[in-house]
């Protein structure tokens, strides 16, 4: 892994791995194998170094034995049985290579060659074609068929050939070629086993037999989703990346970490040089174990993209179009900007934000700036608008923020209980992962006001969907905690041994009262109170339970109440500290878990210590050379609104967009419009931009290195494949700011940043780069208790010691409907996009989604005149804006949702100022809007376009250009 | 919407919360909530409206502001 100059060529074993704890050994062609039971013949001899030929097998999926390359003989068996399909036996001897095998094997390849065009010099997949090497394997010399029925030539005979199928380009990231296939069906099982998804078929029969994408569809049209399964699994050019097609096939590769959602998946960055040919799902990345989604797997364009700004710009007022500068001469601007500023307005008049996109040693440099540099503790990051309840929440009833589990965990999980999360679109691997559980037999428990696709999807389908109204989480999860005590389904011996009895009792009295109970539940909530009853009943008594959640827990007035809601389910049923159960945030951006763990929020230092601890502050102080201020800083929307009264005037925003991302857009435009030296270091000139007095151009993952902590609190590394185009890593520009501002920074190589971290946070002691390189990765907490890291948390027992069980009080949201904005507005995330867009709007993801849609019932859509596709305008308190109307029923009447990808439809200038009480987390997810038919775009819409496009002039050699 | 009538709507929701605990460990948890999160910007908003009266507070909000900490007067 650490020579980056040869390729990774993973170990195909051609049938997945047992989990037989119970051994077997075997002879294969003479030696000793030892095996776990319900191994196959093949992958045990493929463990003793032998390799068996195969096609239709691989080991991402079971065996399918159709192939008939991997026969073998057996001691005192007839006949030739694959390999593949034949598990092995204590003392069984089997004979790879003989002279019957050999003759048999020719046979087959033979066949196969017959109906392959042999075009192999010219062919996209040469010298990385499974069946050309099986050819060589097997000393196929020649093919004695005539080929006349054939499915590869356009024409027999000079009659057009029936048999042929055109080339299916219509997938922006691969090409499917009809006459390269050999029907092995492995494109097929990997999208049925590996994704879930069942787009792919094999249609007709014999030779006739062809894949096909849905009822003989283009790939496009189908139900593909793009995930790569299908074109990692073929073994032939039949399916195959666009970019080896136009490139061709990389020398080189690198594993690293996917920088788009939190599930953290692990790639092979496959290289020609320092072009990027294709990113390939590594099989030992723990998150993902060799699956990945259409973003990480072939959004990478945007790191390339012609729009990304390689030089540092400046300029006095966000009237004037940019200037470009040199890196020193832009660190100056900003050094003495700030000095200024803070000589004039105090030292509390700038902050800034970490970045969730950035690695864990960049966002540790942004905190560090600021409260060594800038001297206060004005530091926020993104957290602020997504999980900061998931802190609050599970830190007051564990005693620690962590979600519980690894995802590894949900192979033993019998029911699963998912709230406000919609792991399909926004978390695609892990549903997969997923999905292989509830086909196994799970069971699901959906909480969600829209009918996701979990709800009922090929080969699944929710026990229980409870629709409820957005806003009333805390009431319907209370309600399921009412039918598990007061039916005595709770788990007494946990509750006693584990969680704090007393508080239990309390809690008993509480949630006792008629006013928790389903019954007056249903009345708030719209769902039907036996469901609530029957969802409860099966958490509680369905074996390992474990709740997975998002957004759309956190993001409501109440958001931090929810998630205590969810604790005490979990502790009242047990389901804690063991695999299959748990409480597990499935967090949204790629390093939104590290941007917390390194002390990202304004009231605490790395690994989640409060400022206030004096203890805490002198390890930095040590460290640091400063005296560290003991008070809390501003949160993101405390900065704006004291910008907004004018003590408030400068920020170092690092890789996040709070302009599109945080709601309420006129309040953040207002609040920087407000100040004086607004600093964006960003790939691109996001919306935020457009307020910035200096942009400092940032680098991709791919062009740096650094760690990325995922949902499961795994630390992942990110290693650098490429030189940065504009020149320098994101900590390095970090640096830059701090050197000329008089700190002195050292750094010579991230990892001295992470030692740093290990140096000064208990939670984090055992890591470090060569660690990492050693093991792959590892689950915080990780020091001399758990040098492995620590995969389950609250094991023996909860961090905090006794559980605590936290009264739950439903409170209505301020935010309803009435009669001025009847309907209520919630909002998610889909598939191919990407938080707000800046990356994926810059790829063939496009094709996807061209534009965020309003998803309205049709009853609500009739009562308004509006037919599917209608301009619509959707208007809050907040704001308006316009966008096209989706008539569906995947939402419930009274409620429309939409996604945030867009920075034209900018939905967040209909969010409010609404946040969650303990951590002002934004309800995103209720806003009272009203919808009507639209003539054209909002003023908004058009004054917004006006002063982005006057915002966004470079002046370059003399000439203002327009940058995108 | 103006920043007193902000401070009221969020130190009343953090009161809502704790109503939901005994009389005693409500005031103490409210007294905790702000000392821990809110800067020493807010907390003197925060007690220029208490000094002024309070009005508009949840009545526990107002109890418990005899233990929220004091910022310094103005730095700079």
């Amino acid at each position: 892994m650490k020579n980056p100059m040869s390729l990774i060529r993973e170990i195909d074993y051609g049938t997945p791995a047992s989990t037989s704890e119970t051994l077997v050994t075997l002879n294969v062609d003479g030696f000793e194998v030892t095996v776990p039971e319900g191994t196959s013949i093949m992958r045990a001899s493929m463990e003793a170094g032998i390799e068996i030929p195969k096609l239709c097998a691989t080991d991402m999926v079971e065996a399918f034995g159709s192939c008939r390359l991997c026969l073998v003989e057996i001691d005192g068996r007839n006949g030739t049985p694959s390999s593949c399909t034949t598990p092995v036996t204590p003392g069984m001897v089997v004979h790879t290579q003989t002279e019957k095998l050999k003759k048999i094997r020719r046979g087959v390849m033979e066949l196969y060659i017959s109906d392959h065009p042999l075009d192999c010099l010219t062919c996209a997949a040469n010298g990385d074609c499974e069946l050309q090497t099986q050819a060589g394997v097997v000393g196929l010399r020649s093919v004695r068929y005539n080929v006349d029925a054939n499915h590869f030539t356009p024409k027999v005979r000079g009659e057009s050939n029936f048999r042929y199928m055109e080339k299916d380009e219509s997938n922006p990231y691969f090409t499917y070629d009809p006459s390269k296939c050999i029907a092995c069906s492995r494109c097929v099982r990997a999208c049925e086993e590996v994704q879930g998804t069942f787009a792919l078929t094999i249609e007709g029969r014999g030779f006739e037999s062809r894949v096909s994408a849905g009822a003989h569809e283009s790939f496009i049209d189908s139900d593909c989703v793009s995930c790569g399964a299908c074109v990692q699994a073929c073994p032939t050019a039949t399916l195959m990346e666009k970019s080896v097609v136009e490139i061709g096939i990389p020398e080189h590769s690198v594993v690293t970490t996917c920088a788009y959602c939190g599930v953290g998946c692990s790639f092979k960055a496959e290289m020609r040089g320092d072009e990027l040919i294709r990113m390939v799902p590594f099989k030992d990345g723990k998150a993902n174990r060799g699956h990945s989604c259409v973003k990480g797997r072939f959004a990478y364009g945007y790191a390339s993209h012609p729009d990304r700004i390689t030089k540092p710009m400046v300029r006095d007022s966000i009237d004037q179009p940019w200037r470009e500068v040199s890196w020193d001469d832009a660190y100056a601007f900003v050094a003495d900007r700030f000095a200024s500023i803070q000589k004039t307005h105090g030292i509390d008049s700038i902050g800034g934000i970490t970045s969730s996109r950035c690695t864990n040693e960049e966002t540790y440099l942004v905190q560090k700036l600021v409260r060594q540099g800038f001297g206060n503790n004005n530091v926020d990051t993104c957290a602020r608008v997504c999980h900061s309840p998931t802190g609050y929440g599970l830190g007051q009833a564990y005693g620690t923020s962590a979600g519980t589990q690894d995802f590894d965990s949900v192979e033993h999980t019998d029911v699963i209980v998912l709230i406000g999360a919609n792991p399909t679109e926004a978390h695609p691997v892990f549903s997969s992962r997923m999905k292989k559980r509830l086909r196994a037999g799970a069971k699901l428990i959906i909480l969600d006001p829209r009918q996701i696709a979990l709800v009922r999807t090929p080969h699944i389908e929710a026990q229980f969907h409870l629709p409820l109204q957005p806003g009333t989480n805390v009431a319907v999860i209370t309600a399921m905690a009412h039918v598990i005590v007061t039916e005595a389904l709770y788990d007494e011996q946990f509750i006693r041994e584990r969680c704090d009895w007393d508080e239990f009792e309390e809690y008993m009295e509480f949630v006792t009262d008629l006013r928790h109970s389903p019954e007056v539940v249903e009345g708030l909530s719209g769902v039907p109170s036996e469901t609530i009853r029957g969802a409860a009943r099966l958490y509680a008594t369905g074996g390992n339970g474990a709740i997975y959640y998002g957004l759309g827990v956190t993001e409501h007035s109440q958001g931090s109440t929810t998630v205590m809601a969810i604790a005490n389910l979990a502790m009242l049923t047990g389901n804690i500290g063991r695999p299959g159960v748990g409480v597990n945030p499935l967090r949204g951006q790629n390093n939104v878990q590290g941007a917390c763990d390194m002390g990202s929020f304004p009231h605490e230092l790395p690994g989640y210590r409060h400022i206030s601890g004096e203890d805490v502050r002198n390890i930095f102080e040590e460290e640091w050379g400063v005296t560290l201020v003991k008070e809390p800083g501003l949160r993101i929307p405390n900065m704006l609104d004291a910008a907004v009264e004018g003590t408030f005037k400068g920020i170092y925003i690092e890789g996040e967009d709070i302009l599109q991302s945080d709601p309420d857009t006129h309040h953040v435009a207002a609040g920087l419009a407000a100040m004086e030296c607004v600093v964006v270091h960003d790939l691109f000139l996001n919306e935020t931009a457009n307020y910035a007095h200096v942009f400092l151009p940032g680098s991709t993952f791919l062009e740096k290195d650094g760690t990325f902590t995922n949902a499961e609190r795994r630390i992942n590394r990110v290693r650098k494949v490429m030189a940065p185009k504009n020149g320098f890593a994101d900590w390095e520009v970090t640096m830059g700011i701090a050197n000329a501002m008089g700190l002195n920074w050292t750094y010579t190589h991230p990892s001295e940043i992470m030692d740093e971290v290990a140096r000064t946070t208990p939670s984090f002691a055992g890591v470090s780069y060569d660690h990492l390189d050693e093991v792959g990765s590892v689950q915080w907490p990780c020091n001399e208790k758990a040098p492995l890291g620590t995969p389950i948390m609250h094991i023996e027992g909860f961090v905090r010691g006794k559980g605590r069980f936290i009264n739950t009080e439903y409170v209505a949201t301020d935010e309803r409907s009435g009669p001025r904005f009847p309907l209520l507005l919630t909002t998610g995330r889909i598939l191919s996009q990407y938080n707000v867009g800046a990356q994926t709007r810059r790829t063939a993801n496009v094709i996807w989604h061209e534009e965020d849609v309003l998803e309205i019932h049709p009853h609500d859509a009739e009562q308004r005149g509006i037919n599917h596709g209608d301009l619509v305008s959707l208007a809050s308190r907040a704001g308006e804006t316009s966008l096209r109307a989706d008539v569906t029923e995947r939402v419930a009447p009274g409620v429309v949702y939409t996604t945030f990808h867009h920075p034209d439809t900018q939905v967040n200038v209909i969010t409010t100022d609404f946040s969650d009480w303990a951590t002002n987390c934004p309800e995103y997810k209720v806003t009272a809007v009203q919808v009507a038919l639209a003539t054209g775009r909002s003023n908004w819409q058009e004054e917004y376009n006006e002063q982005a496009e006057q915002s966004r002039r470079i002046e370059h050699n003399g000439e203002l250009i327009h940058g995108d | 919407m103006a920043t007193e009538a902000k401070m009221i709507r969020e130190a009343n929701q953090i009161a809502t919360f704790f109503h939901s605990k005994h009389h005693d460990e409500g005031v103490a948890g409210i007294a905790e909530h702000l000392n821990k999160f809110w800067a020493p910007r807010q907390r003197r908003q925060f007690f220029d409206m208490i000094d002024a009266g309070g009005e508009g507070f949840d009545e526990l909000v107002i109890e418990a502001s005899a233990t929220v900490w004091r910022p310094e007067p103005v730095a700079s």
